[in-house]
Order: C-alpha cells, then sequence, then structure tokens
C-alpha cells in the first residue's frame, strides 16, 4: 500500500494511547487477581510473598467443594439440553423452505441476548414459585432449566453459523444417492457439524459457569454455586482465597475458549 | 414405447427481483438406452433442468414422468435417478471407497454384493489403488471419477451427468469421453449429459437438445444438428457458420430455390414452413464452400485475409454485398496455396450444402 491513501485507524493521533489504555483497564485487574491468589498473606491488597495456602484451602473448604460440584452439575446438565435444543433450533432455521415467521422463530432463540437478565430473572423467581407451591418440589432442576434456556442462544450461534457454511449439496448428493432424511443427518450433516456442537456445548458451560444475575433469584437455601458461593464470601470477610476460586474460574474458562476458537476454525 | 424421461412444458421462475425465467417451456422426451446432451451457453438453464429431473427443484409449472409415472411427487431419495453433480460434492468425511458404496448402503444391499459393486466400480474409473484415500487427497480429476463410480454404483435407470468432464486436461478429457460413451453402451443406463462443448456434444450424443435463454431450440442427432441448423443461435453455437442473405424463389417438398445477392440461385434444405418470397438466411458451413480466384462464381468479393492454422486454411472473404465469409480449405503438402489478400476471388458451394434458417 502506497503511503498516505484511504483511511488507516492506527495512523490516527492517539490510537496507540487509547488501545493500550483499554488492555490496562481490561487485564490489569485480573493479573492483579491472579498475583495476588498466591498472596502468602491474608489480605487481597498487600503482598507478603508467594504461596499455595489460599489455593490449599480452598479445596479443603467443603463450602467450596459443594458449590463446585454443584455449578458443574448445572452446567453440564444445562450445556447438554441448551445444545440439544440449538441443534434442533438451528436445523428448523437453515435447512427448512423459508417459512412464514422464521426471524420470529429467530428472535425468540436469541432473547435471552436482548432481554435484561434481571428481567428474566424475576420472572423465572415467580414462575417457579409458582412450581414449587404447586408441587413441592426444590431440587436442583429449576437452576438446569433456567440456565439450559438462558445458554441456548449461545450454543446455537456456533451452530448455526457451521450448518451455514456447509456446502448444501452434500446432502442434495445424499438424498440423490436414496438416504432418507434422517440418513442425510445422520450420516452426512451431523458428522460435519460435531465442531460446531462441541464449540456450542461448551460456549454454554462457560456461560453457565459464572451466571451470577439468575442464579441467585432462582436457586432455593443451600444451592450456592460457585459464582453466588463467592459474592456471599465478598460481603463477609475479602481473603485471597476468593483469588484463588476466580483464579481456578478463570483458568477453566481459558481452557474452554482456546478449545471453542480451535474447534470453530477446524476444517471438518 | 414409453420415453425413459417425458418433460412438457416446464418452466421454473426462481423468484427475486427481477424474477429470473431459468426454463421458459421446455418439452424433451429422451428415450431408453440414449445418450441425451443438454447443450447451450452458460446460465441456459441445464442445470435447472438436470435438478428438477434430479428432485432438488421444482418447477413453475409443467409435467416430468419417468416410464410414463409422474416424477414431481417423489422425493430425491425415491427417484431412481443418480447425479454426477457439477461440483462433485463428494463427501469429504468419507473415503473414496465409501464414497462408492454410499447409495448401495442406503439402499440396503448386502456387505458382500456392496463390496463387490465397489471393487466393480474402482477398476472401472481406474482408482483401484486410491480406495482408502480421503476425498481431499486426490486430484480434481480422481474426484471427477469417485463423483462417476459413486454415481454408477447402484444402477440408476437414468443417470444425470452435469458437466463431469469439465476440469480434466484435455487428455484424460477425451479418454473419458471414450470410457462414458463405452459404459453407456455396455450398461444401457439412460445418460442426460450436460455441456456447454459443442465438441464434446457432437461426438458423444446420440441425440443433442440445444438449449438457449431457458428454452429448446433443436433436438435431433449431431449430424442433424450440424448439418441442418434449424436457426441461426444453433448455427452460430455449433461450429462456425457463414450468414447469407437470400430470397426464396420457390420450395418443393422441404427443398428451397434460394436467390442470393448475387443474383445467382442455388437450392437448399428450408423448414416446411418456407414460403416463397420470404427473405430468409442461408447457413453455409465454412468447410463446405470453396474459393478460386476468378469472378464468375456464386459469390465473389475481395480475399481479406488468408489464416494459416495447420490442418487448415481459413480465407476472409468481403463479399460484394458487404458480408464477411470464411471459406476453410484443408491443407495438403502437395497442394501450394496461391491466393494472395487483395486479390478477387469467387466463392462456391454445392447445391444443397447450405441450410435455410427458420426466422
Ligand atoms: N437458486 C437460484 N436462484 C435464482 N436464480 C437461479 C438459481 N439457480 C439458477 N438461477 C438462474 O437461472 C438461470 C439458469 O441457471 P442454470 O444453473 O440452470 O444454468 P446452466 O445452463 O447450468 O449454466 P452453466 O453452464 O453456467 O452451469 C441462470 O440465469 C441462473 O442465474
Ligand atoms: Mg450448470
Amino acid at each position: 500500500m502506497a503511503e498516505g491513501t484511504g483511511f488507516s485507524i492506527h495512523r490516527q493521533p492517539g490510537f496507540t494511547a487509547i488501545a493500550m489504555l483499554c488492555f490496562v483497564l481490561l487485564y490489569l485487574p485480573i493479573i492483579l487477581l491472579v498475583i495476588y491468589s498466591f498472596n502468602a498473606g491474608n489480605s487481597i491488597a498487600i503482598w507478603e510473598g508467594f504461596s499455595w495456602r489460599w489455593y490449599q484451602s480452598a479445596w479443603e473448604n467443603e463450602q467450596v467443594q459443594e458449590a463446585t460440584v454443584r455449578s458443574l452439575i448445572i452446567a453440564l446438565w444445562a450445556s447438554v439440553i441448551s445444545t440439544s435444543v440449538a441443534v434442533l433450533a438451528a436445523l428448523a432455521t437453515t435447512r427448512t423452505r423459508k417459512f412464514k415467521g422464521q426471524s420470529a422463530v429467530f428472535a425468540m432463540i436469541n432473547q435471552p441476548l436482548m432481554v435484561p437478565e434481571i428481567v428474566t430473572a424475576v420472572a423465572l423467581l415467580i414462575f417457579f414459585a409458582m412450581i414449587k407451591v404447586a408441587t413441592g418440589y426444590t431440587g436442583l432442576m429449576y437452576l438446569i432449566i433456567a440456565h439450559a434456556a438462558f445458554c441456548i442462544p449461545f450454543a446455537y450461534l456456533p451452530i448455526r453459523a457451521r450448518l451455514q457454511g456447509m456446502d448444501l449439496s452434500l446432502e442434495q448428493a445424499a438424498a440423490d444417492l436414496y438416504a432418507t432424511p434422517f440418513q442425510v443427518f445422520r450420516r452426512i450433516t451431523l458428522p460435519q457439524l460435531w465442531p460446531g456442537i462441541l464449540a456450542g456445548a461448551m460456549l454454554a458451560f462457560v456461560i453457565s459457569l459464572d451466571d451470577v444475575v439468575i442464579t441467585e433469584f432462582v436457586k432455593s437455601a443451600g444451592q450456592d454455586t460457585l459464582p453466588t458461593y463467592m459474592l456471599g464470601q465478598l460481603r463477609r470477610v475479602v481473603t485471597p482465597e476468593v483469588n484463588a476460586i476466580s483464579t481456578a474460574l478463570l483458568a477453566i474458562s481459558v481452557a474452554m475458549v482456546i478449545a471453542f476458537t480451535v474447534l470453530s476454525k477446524m476444517k471438518n | 414405447m414409453t420415453p425413459a424421461i417425458s418433460a412438457r412444458d416446464l418452466r421454473k421462475v426462481y423468484p427475486g427481483d427481477p424474477p429470473v425465467v431459468a426454463l421458459d417451456g421446455v418439452s424433451i422426451d429422451i428415450r431408453d438406452n440414449e445418450f441425451f446432451t443438454l447443450l447451450g451457453p452458460s446460465g441456459c438453464g441445464k442445470t435447472t433442468l438436470l435438478r428438477m429431473i434430479a428432485g432438488f427443484e421444482h418447477p413453475t409449472a409443467g409435467t416430468l414422468s419417468m416410464h410414463g409415472e409422474n416424477l414431481l411427487d417423489s422425493p430425491p431419495h425415491k427417484r431412481p435417478v443418480n447425479t454426477v453433480f457439477q461440483s462433485y460434492a463428494l463427501f469429504p468425511h468419507l473415503t473414496v471407497s465409501q464414497n462408492i458404496s454410499f447409495g448401495l448402503e442406503m439402499l440396503g444391499k448386502p456387505a458382500d454384493e456392496i463390496k463387490a459393486t465397489v471393487d466393480e466400480m474402482l477398476a472401472l474409473v481406474k482408482m483401484e489403488a486410491m480406495a482408502d484415500r480421503q476425498t481431499s487427497q486426490i486430484s480434481g480429476g480422481q474426484q471427477q471419477r469417485v463423483a462417476l463410480a459413486r454415481a454408477l454404483a447402484p444402477r440408476p435407470r437414468v443417470l444425470l451427468l452435469d458437466e463431469p468432464l469439465s476440469a480434466l486436461d484435455f487428455k484424460l478429457r477425451k479418454e473419458m469421453q471414450l470410457e462414458l460413451k463405452r459404459l453407456q453402451t455396455e450398461t444401457g443406463i439412460t445418460f442426460i449429459f450436460v455441456t456447454h462443448d459443442q465438441e464434446e456434444a457432437l461426438t458423444m450424443s446420440d441425440r443433442i437438445a440445444v438449449m438457449n435463454a431457458g428454452s429448446v431450440r433443436q433436438i435431433g442427432q449431431p449430424r442433424d444438428i450440424y448439418d441442418h441448423p434449424a436457426e441461426r443461435f444453433v448455427a452460430d453455437f455449433i461450429g462456425d457458420t457463414n450468414f447469407l442473405a437470400g430470397e426464396i424463389i420457390s420450395t418443393e417438398n422441404g427443398h428451397a430455390e434460394v436467390r442470393l445477392t448475387s443474383g445467382k440461385t442455388v437450392p437448399a434444405p428450408a423448414p416446411e414452413e418456407t414460403q416463397s418470397g420470404r427473405k430468409i438466411t442461408l447457413a453455409v458451413r465454412p468447410e463446405h464452400a470453396g474459393i478460386s480466384a476468378g469472378n464468375d462464381g456464386l459469390l465473389s468479393g475481395d480475399l481479406r485475409e488468408v489464416v494459416y492454422f495447420g490442418t487448415d486454411t481459413h480465407f476472409h472473404v468481403a463479399l460484394d454485398d458487404g458480408t464477411a465469409f470464411v471459406v476453410r480449405r484443408q491443407n495438403r503438402p502437395d497442394v501450394a496455396s496461391d491466393l494472395q489478400a487483395g486479390t478477387r476471388v469467387s466463392v462456391d458451394f454445392p447445391p444443397l450444402t447450405g441450410q435455410v434458417l427458420r426466422d
């Protein structure tokens, strides 16, 4: 490219400074959080040397253990359910003839992205309260269903993207070779859709894992997940144990996001 | 005998702004065991017609039947028709032999029969050595051969081939043309073959349908279409042609006496509806015409250019009425060409070699 032709954002004055500032604001707090999770002292602000003690303490904390297991169970079920629904929804919105109200369906699937989370949370609280009164059931199912619902759009988007990028003539070739619509899906579509499905499921898993607002509203007594437990802790004494748990969560999320990126770029 | 495929007044309009009329009233009867070619320029509706027979497009109007039975109500997987797709559409997650066995598996054939057929197909397209390769690891020409084997394996009654040879280099293409023709004769499967290569169409087909802008312009045997093009588009699209203005003096059972602008007359085959007194266009193939120095032929003019092509020489003549005319003469080492650009020449062609075109 010749000098001085066209608009280039990184030659605008102040661009570098603003970019740096954004980076610092985004990452400095997280870096500090990670650093202080290794603090040997009791403070989250005064460095007293390196130690694993808060990791050990979190590991041995029974409440943390319970919350972790609960979080994982909910995230697992929520991602399985939301991904299954998302696959069906993605097929319906990409593999059928255009039908009336298709964009309405699309909007409904993505509703959790647009409706403020707090509104959904309140609505679910009221709705589930009614069911609780009627049935007496107070188990984890409410949380699982709530999480599954708001995870659907996150699972849906990568699956839909993959379906749209797929060569339609492959499915036609299979139909041409006597495969019924179900066989086409089983033998041709699904094997190629796997990366999208895995990516969607992981995204749903991570989203479920760190949800606070809806969980806080929907959970019954003693149903803390890791994030709501941490929130509760922060209201009392703040020790680097919270940093340690956060860092562990961060590690899981980063691992998932990396896997997600790799999978969505994977061809076939 | 009922035709293998019978299309009546097929129309296809793709919605849009403006809507695209891809097929504009196509009627074709394709016979059993026939090598039938759809020939036409890009965008004339060849693929659309093929996809309609396979079941991937539904006509806006018209009927389509196979061996007398309505096809339009059956979904693609119930039609005993297989396709070699223009883009091959090989399954990327399956190996070469898994691709070939796919149709047989879907038909529920027993395992030993599938294996035998796959081996036979692999041998047929000379791909035995690559049976276990992934389809992304073979060349374009090899992919094309796998696509062909995959479509042939279930022994369909009708095989649809959408420009199956277009990706091959010249030599392999010639080889595959012969191979395809042999396959068709041996298996007795009806082939509907799409191409926009007129030479390919002429060498391989039993009959050709020449299409333009969504409609069939002429159907006939290769020789028929080449020697007796019905209209200007066909004459121009297949081979090179000279167009001469003329007037009908008289007609008699399919032949007309045509007066050329030079005032001389010549007999030529003409469509039945041709009437005396009509101004018409006469098509004359360059290789049917002869050229000599002088002024006393059917037509005369000035020789503008002489172009040497190895097998033959092209003489570009400006006729006295201003029309451009090309004469093609086969070269022989023992016959020297004495004609120079700039000389006065006369152009002749024997009676009945021209063709009166429908207008
Ligand atoms: N799905 C579609 N939607 C709208 N228009 C289409 C569609 N498919 C084809 N067309 C149009 O219909 C016409 C016929 O297309 P078709 O693919 O049948 O041509 P073709 O003869 O096979 O051409 P080629 O030799 O380039 O393959 C073209 O003008 C094309 O643009
Ligand atoms: Mg085409």
